[in-house]
């Protein structure tokens, strides 16, 4: 009966059901109705041993082909320091539940103060939460955040210059929900501020969702946004990529409300799309309006400082149906990667990832423009991420990328590409790319 | 170990670095063609650190923590199963965490069939049709399980069912969730043992009656016996049964929710199927259909070809999309390794070994502790507080006192039906050595709040950090490095 | 046992009203801020916005409770107590000093169907 992780012997059994005072296992589950218990064989395979599992985790990775990435798309090709993958591994994190006990849980709630720390450092908010599911949900809870603190509003406005797979997110949520979601069609690859003001005209507009860098890889300018939307009491969120913003603009300093957006960017393993984490940041007086767990500074008894989960009045399991969110978890583990992540390219680190990218970037771009086989489509600034058309047959030339073990670009449609270059890809690499891709 | 108390800022020392980068080879200045006002004005003040210091600094924070590995964990309601060590290295198998979501699924067959066997996998175990793993927790599971109720009424022209029943005693999450998909909580009463009041379950259904939402066992670690004639009626009204996997454990092995009647499910992996708590997250909560549902799982959703292929669907009837891509994969790739370390076999053993372990627990104890359901319990049970209630020693006494020993609290407060509730849960992989020592302990507390009480209502006097002023927290929330600076 | 004003009409869930002509000054009463604990947030609708008799109109929160603020009365808010944004903690000190709407009121008949001090110290007894 034993297993490696079911300890029981036999007599361990015989001596805990003559304690319990029945005669079997089954008289445990003998106010069940009979019909409902399963008899059948599940179909799943035999247990394996630690010998066969590596085996068959091997098959299926060999049918896994790892890429030099050049697509972006929201998830980013990255460098993480061994060191981060290490420290995670410890299990005191790993091990341990939401910290609901603070006295024993002081490593867990100590890192999250300090991701909260570095992500408001980043994006100049007030306040950051202790990280949500990934950047598309956390999109959607501002969504929801701006109708609760507007009470009597019930429309938001989005840009369709934010990334699709965000978008599908946000829509589905509000459908549910019931929110007015109104999609501000773009104007040369921007967000167009003239369609917002006139939408917000009509005086029910709780909050307006813009991105930057949006989906192609365009820095926007927001300059004009806030007072346009302030003056219609309505609130304003930028959803932005957290590495990029160690050197654009920052949501504060646009003036937002809230600042959103997905934490991969952080050096996160691109993991065939999870987990990464999203966040989410506002202004003081926001605070109380927004999702999710958050940790503050206090003291102990006996004097020292410490850290507590904090204004849980907010949250479902107090408020239940009058909750303003249903999530009752955040990625903690995640949080901690992007802190030890932060912590070790700090200041100068962060800021050097950034110039790689866009060194990298900008010299792909160059290179492509000069073939004369590519032309530019927005000519708009960007940073790690950009479209160029082209005339060429894309899907074959990325199929010829593919057999040389290069993810090229994405094809968005009318001939338009979208390329992606991190710190992590080299010149060389760059040059190969180009050469693979003129062959024809 | 000494006491450390420095935040990463502190160690920080402007020059200093903790990272190397390849040199820039590009010769072309990237932020030089981005317009200065698209640009930050100053440098965001992250720490400057040495690697070293980042070593040192995260395992001092690790050693304040208390986790599964450190000791036992009876957290009621949350199955702290122990996490095998396997399946963390198999999880990071850079075959697997280079691959970008987007690239061609040709190149990303192995992820996806593994993704495709879990699927089946737990339908098969779960009774059900088809799994979607998209969701990222229990309550986003929760939630997709209401879209996709909402969806199937929708598509039948059913517009009116805009109200879901949840039982008094359910997790918060339940109510909050029924609220995020636009739907509106009626509460059923349950009966004084937490199970669902049948007749007061009656002449709530009608056609408004978009579907119920059960945990079963309930919220007492009590099966709910009814089940079948509550699936009836709810059926016969025309509305759906929502199963919260949360308290799936027990019935590992044993029962289906499918085979009760349940038409929709979620699971948390990362408590029936051992994946690791992470201090909060991420978890992953699988959604699980009958046959008449699986069109409307979100999208995207992983389905096999009649070639053998793998590949990615967008559903037309599907309800939509509710993460970026296909959920917390990481966390699949450790549940999928626990099922085939498991496999059919010793898999039959979770739920009954954990409904063992919980009875145990409970005879044991009944004496010092308040028992208020007697009777055979499945994976947890709950204690009203001490027997004992002359001493002025509250559930939040002992568990405060039982960190002292060297274990963590079980959950305190809840469910809500009791003034000192105490929700016990030991799950299987706890040897009988553990739970005789966790039973001692509870005794010896017992014993000190009739003798020593002020032992006990000062706990705690060994952790790291003491009893911590939590209201002055919530009055002046101070949640980071600058507010800190500002406010010392 | 908590202190009862008489001359004040009372909620079922714990409200108090004082009237003065057109103007109703609200708050909670000691039974509620006891009930709560130490009170670390009021939630408060803003000057000019409208409340409705038996509808909530804002929040009290202590650490690990939340409280849905249900107006006795209905009208239009005229004032709000600004102290409470710093320190909520003076509901704790003294909920009847310590007032947290005023509104003037749109039906003031509608004070009638509150209950008097005895019928709610009734209530409390429950």
């Amino acid at each position: 009966m034993s297993y490696k992780f079911i300890p029981h012997t036999e007599e361990d059994i015989k001596l805990m059901l003559e304690k319990i005072g029945v005669n079997s296992i089954d008289d445990l589950y003998g106010d069940i109705p009979r019909e409902v218990i399963f008899t059948k064989e599940y179909d799943i395979p035999s247990s394996m041993s630690e010998i066969e599992l590596r085996k068959h985790f091997q098959e299926l990775a060999d049918k896994n082909k790892s890429l030099t990435v050049f697509a972006g798309r929201g998830v980013y090709d990255h460098y993480c320091p061994s060191v981060v993958n290490h420290l995670l591994q410890r299990s005191e994190f790993y091990t341990a539940y939401t910290p609901y006990q603070p006295e024993i849980s002081q490593g867990t709630l100590q890192y999250i103060f300090e991701y909260q720390s570095l992500i408001s450092e980043l994006n100049g908010m007030e306040a950051t939460n202790a990280s949500m599911y990934d950047g598309a949900t956390a999109t959607a809870e501002v969504a929801f955040m701006m109708v609760a603190s507007a009470r009597k509003k019930n429309r938001v406005l989005i840009s369709d210059t934010i990334s699709e797979n965000v978008l599908r997110v946000v829509k589905t949520y509000c459908h549910f929900h019931g929110v007015d979601l109104t999609v501000i069609p773009e104007k040369d690859g921007v967000t167009d501020l003239d369609a917002i003001v006139k939408e917000l005209e009509s005086g029910d507009v709780a909050g307006v969702i813009v991105p930057t860098p949006n989906k192609y890889g365009i820095i926007e300018d927001f300059t004009g946004f806030a007072d346009a939307i302030h003056a219609k009491k309505a609130l304003f969120a930028i959803n932005a990529d957290p590495s990029a913003l160690a050197v654009i603009k920052t949501p504060a300093e646009w003036g937002a409300d809230v600042a959103c957006g997905d934490g991969q960017t952080l050096g996160m393993p691109m993991n065939f799309g999870g987990p990464y984490l999203g966040y989410i940041s506002c202004t003081k007086a926001l605070l109380r309006k927004m999702p999710g767990r958050v940790v503050g500074a206090t003291k102990d008894a006996d004097g020292k400082r410490c850290f507590v989960l904090t204004l849980q009045a907010r949250e479902q399991h107090i408020r239940r149906e009058k909750a303003t969110s249903n999530i009752c978890s955040n990625q903690s583990l995640m949080a901690l990667y992007a802190t030890i992540y932060l912590a070790l390219m700090g200041k100068e680190g962060m800021r050097e990832v950034n110039v790689l990218s866009a060194d990298g970037a900008h010299y792909l771009y160059n290179r492509l423009i000069e073939s004369g086989k590519f032309q530019p489509v927005y000519n708009k600034p960007f940073l790690k991420e950009f479209v160029v058309k082209t005339d060429l047959d894309i899907d074959k030339i990325n199929q010829r990328l593919l057999d040389k073990g290069i993810m090229g670009g994405i094809s968005l449609g009318n001939g338009m590409v979208e390329f992606a270059v991190t710190e992590k890809r080299t010149k060389e690499e760059i040059d190969n790319l180009i050469t693979l891709m003129l062959e024809d | 170990m000494k006491y450390y108390d420095k935040l990463i800022f502190e160690l920080s020392r402007p020059g200093r670095k903790g990272y190397e980068l390849p040199a820039d080879k590009f010769n072309t200045d990237g932020l030089a063609a981005i317009p200065q006002n698209l640009l930050r004005e100053e440098k965001a003040e992250l720490p400057e650190v040495s690697e070293l210091d980042v070593v040192r600094h995260y395992t001092n924070l690790s050693n304040k923590n208390f986790g599964v590995d450190t000791g036992f964990y009876p957290l009621g309601s949350c199955t702290m199963k122990y996490n095998p060590k396997i399946n963390e290295e198999l999880c990071v198998m850079p075959e697997f965490t280079s691959l970008h979501p987007l690239q061609n699924p040709d190149t990303a067959q192995g992820a996806l069939e593994l993704y495709y066997n879990l699927q089946h996998a737990l339908a098969s175990l779960a009774g059900l049709a088809e799994f979607t793993l998209n969701p990222y927790a229990g309550a986003h599971g929760e939630l997709t399980g209401l879209m996709i109720m909402r969806s199937y009424h929708d598509a039948r022209g059913d517009k009116k069912r805009k109200k879901v029943i949840v039982p008094n005693s359910a997790h918060g999450t339940n109510p909050a969730s029924a609220m995020v998909a636009g739907l509106e909580v009626v509460e059923v009463k349950s009966k004084p043992n937490g199970s669902i009041d049948v007749e007061d379950l009656k002449p709530l259904l009608n056609d408004e009656i978009a579907g119920i939402m059960m945990t079963n066992p309930n919220t007492l670690g009590m099966f709910e016996t009814e089940i079948i004639e509550i699936a009836k009626l709810v059926h016969d009204a025309g509305g759906l049964l929502y199963y919260d996997g949360a308290n799936f454990n027990p019935l590992l092995g044993k029962v289906r929710p499918g085979d009760m009647g349940f038409d929709i499910m979620h699971i948390n992996l990362h408590k029936t199927f051992s994946t690791p708590h992470g201090g909060g997250g991420p978890g992953s909560g699988p959604v699980g259909v009958a046959a008449h549902l699986t069109q409307f799982l979100p999208n995207p959703h992983v389905k096999k070809a009649e070639n053998g292929k793998f590949y990615v669907d967008f559903g037309k009837e599907s309800l939509g999309s509710i993460s970026t891509f296909f959920g917390n994969f990481g966390v699949m790739m450790r549940a999928y390794a626990y099922i085939l370390s498991l496999g059919k076999e010793n898999i039959r053993n979770v739920g009954p070994m954990a409904t063992l372990n919980a009875n145990y627990i409970k005879e044991s104890l009944k004496d010092d502790y308040l028992l208020p359901i007697p009777g055979v319990c499945k994976h947890e049970f709950v204690f009203d507080g001490l027997k004992d209630k002359s001493t002025g020693v509250t559930t939040l006494n002992v568990a405060k006192r039982l960190l002292d020993y060297g274990f963590h609290a079980p959950t305190i407060y809840f469910p809500l039906l009791f003034h000192e509730s105490m929700m016990i849960e030991p799950t299987e992989t706890e040897s009988l050595e553990t739970l005789d020592e966790f039973i001692e302990v509870m005794h010896k507390v017992a014993k000190e709040a009739r003798e020593t009480p002020e032992d006990v209502v000062n706990a705690p006097l060994t952790t790291p950090v003491r009893k911590l002023d939590e209201t002055n927290a919530a009055k002046n929330p101070i949640l980071n490095y600058k507010a800190l600076k500002e406010n010392a | 046992m908590s202190k009862i004003i008489e001359g004040l009409r009372y909620s079922d869930s714990h409200e108090w009203v004082k009237v003065d002509g057109d103007i109703a000054t609200v708050g909670i009463t000691d039974y509620a801020q006891h009930a709560l604990g130490d009170i670390v947030y009021v939630d408060m609708p803003e000057v000019g916005d409208e409340v409705t008799a038996e509808e909530d109109f804002g929040a009290v929160e202590s650490v690990k409770a939340a409280s849905d603020l249900i107006s006795p009365v209905s009208g239009e808010v005229v004032e709000i107590n600004e102290e409470l944004e710093d320190e909520p903690g003076l509901l704790n000190k003294d909920a009847f000093a310590n007032w947290i709407i005023k509104v003037r009121l749109s039906d003031v008949a509608e004070v009638e169907n509150l209950l008097d001090a005895a019928a709610y110290a009734k209530v409390c007894e429950e």
